[in-house]
């Protein structure tokens, strides 16, 4: 009966083994259909535009770090999710150098220059795409397909053009390289799913509440939709980056609510921006915009959503 | 004449309006798409300020504690006038693409800051030059500004093109402009980097054992100061001495 039998240490004492590095490494895992599909989609350029953007972003990272004296995080492959998600937001046909740039922007003044991986105010690859959507307008909504330079199908949505949503749901269509095949990014969510990574609350809120307002809201911008027309609702579900948006983007732990409330409100706050944006603004694309939008609205979303601690804030 | 140089470098670097105390953000922000436009706002509110500080230098022993401010509003809203028709007549496009902000610098909060914190207690010689420095510190700040912004945004400086445009239509290689950088997110990208750039400056200086002054001068006087731990240490204002 000796006292040495009673281990004393501080909690906690079961470890998971799901690391930081462990969960980029699932994203990233999770992207590749969607990466793949987009190479076979636009070809080469896509492939070298992929590299670039990931390459970058990882250097950047690197550099900084060794800069600053900083410990070097490259490996647990953050940096790798930032720019293949950049990359996948790219039009295939824009220069490298842009992908390239994106990348650095990111990195270095989304993410290393507020802190680091878990201090980004903002999702760094959304940052970096907004931040060449303004300064390139030009080269990053100019899409090339099959070498003939055409609107996206959702641009043709707000003009009141018919689309054909069969090909939109499988990827045969211009746009990003990442976003335009449902099929390949539902792959990769499901991979998630399947592993825990991520739950159904954000992108499932996400995606009804924007149902719900374009099925509502469409008949009042486009002649041909009436009150929750299925093809419409189809059409714009299936149109542009809401999918790769809701799934891989909104997800973001790093700049997502942790309270349970507070994701369904995230989930909420971003369908009804993303209808607003694509219903009544002024570019047929809403995404992006709507999801760093809702990233800064996250502190006061959590703050509102705090749930009371067992115990406390009864019935007096 | 030692003093009036002190006040020049005061304003210029010690306690640059723009990248030290951070005042006057609202024109700083957002006429410096342009060096030209940085340099003429740069101008444009120090000749005000020098004329305002000398005014109310001249009647700091006339003016009543408890009417200063609408006072000091008065002064310098004649001078702003007096510029504002100046420069329609003399420099109508910079007058039309300064627009509203050159009425707007009667609330400029560097001019009234300096008229309440020094030329309201200081006399006139001394607050010409306070004005001068502080003056030509925010013109010092609005330029750098506005040549990064004007250099990455469109390839220019001072109007001059610097480097030749990338035409997409012909295929003609070239810079392709990085148009956020004109626009107002990029103008908080710079005012950030500048500013970071000049406290690096500034902290190598300090290392390598030059004296510079550590705190910046608070500017106000310890009297109407609400920070009872400073006590005038913390924040030396420059007036101590005297």
């Amino acid at each position: 009966m000796s006292e040495n039998k009673f281990k004393i240490s501080s909690s906690p004492h079961i470890r998971s083994k799901v690391t930081s590095s462990n969960i980029m490494l699932m994203v990233t895992i999770a992207l590749l259909p969607a990466s793949a599909f987009g190479v076979w989609n636009f070809g080469l350029p896509a492939l070298g535009m992929l590299v670039v953007t990931t390459l970058a972003a990882v250097l950047t990272e690197y550099v900084y770090e060794k800069l600053m004296h900083k410990k070097i995080t490259v490996n647990d492959f953050s940096a790798v999710v930032t720019g293949l998600l950049l990359g996948l937001n790219m039009p295939p046909t824009a220069p490298l150098w842009m992908g390239a740039l994106g990348s650095v922007f990111g990195i270095l003044v989304v993410k290393q220059l507020f802190g680091g991986l878990g201090q980004n105010f903002m999702n760094p690859a959304l940052g970096a795409r907004c931040f060449l959507l303004i300064s390139f307008t030009g080269q990053m909504t100019t899409f090339i397909y099959d070498g003939v330079s055409g609107p996206t199908p959702l641009a043709m949505l707000k003009e009141g053009q018919a689309v054909d949503s069969m090909s939109m749901l499988m990827g045969r269509i211009p746009g990003t390289i990442g976003e335009t095949s449902v099929i390949a990014i539902i792959i990769g969510a499901i991979f998630l799913i399947l592993t825990g990574v991520i739950d159904l609350r954000i992108p499932g809120t996400y995606i009804v509440t924007f149902a719900v307002f374009v099925g509502i809201f469409g008949q009042f911008t486009n002649a041909q939709a009436g009150l929750f027309d299925p093809q419409y609702i189809t059409s714009h579900l299936c149109g542009g980056g809401l999918m790769l948006g809701a799934w891989f983007m909104a997800t973001d732990y790093v700049t997502s609510p942790i309270t349970k409330k507070g994701q369904y409100v995230y989930g909420a706050l971003l369908g009804i921006l993303t209808g607003l944006f694509r219903l009544f603004g002024g570019s047929a694309e809403g995404v992006s915009y709507a999801i760093i939008i809702s990233n800064l609205l996250v502190p006061l979303i959590e703050r509102v959503t705090l749930p009371k601690p067992f115990g406390k804030g009864g019935e007096k | 004449m030692n003093n009036c140089t002190e006040r020049l470098y005061n304003g210029i670097i010690k306690e640059n309006p723009t990248f030290v105390l951070m005042l006057g953000m609202c024109p700083t922000l957002a006429v410096t798409t342009s060096a030209i436009n940085g340099l003429g706002m740069g101008l444009s509110t120090t000749a005000v300020l020098v004329l305002s500080n000398l005014m109310i230098s001249l009647l700091r022993k006339i003016i009543p504690d408890s009417l200063r401010i609408p006072a000091f509003i008065v002064v310098v809203a004649s001078f702003v006038t007096m510029v504002q028709f100046l420069m329609e007549g003399f420099v109508p496009s910079l007058y039309a693409s300064l627009g509203i902000y050159i009425p707007l610098i009667v609330v400029n909060c560097i001019i009234l800051g300096r008229a309440e914190s020094y030329a309201s207690k200081n006399p006139p010689l001394l607050s010409i030059f306070d004005g001068i420095g502080m003056g030509l510190g925010f013109t010092v700040g609005l330029t750098a500004i506005g040549i990064v912004r004007e250099v990455i945004g469109a390839g220019k400086i001072f109007g001059f093109q610097l480097l030749p445009l990338a035409d997409t239509a012909t295929g003609k290689a070239g810079y392709v402009p990085v148009t956020i950088f004109i626009l107002a997110p990029g103008a908080f990208l710079v005012l950030a980097g500048l500013t970071a750039l000049q406290n690096k400056v500034k902290n190598n200086a300090k290392k390598k054992g030059k004296k510079v002054t550590e705190t910046v001068g608070c500017g106000e006087g310890c009297a109407s100061c609400t920070n009872s731990a400073c006590g005038g240490k913390i924040f030396p204002t420059g007036n101590e001495k005297e």
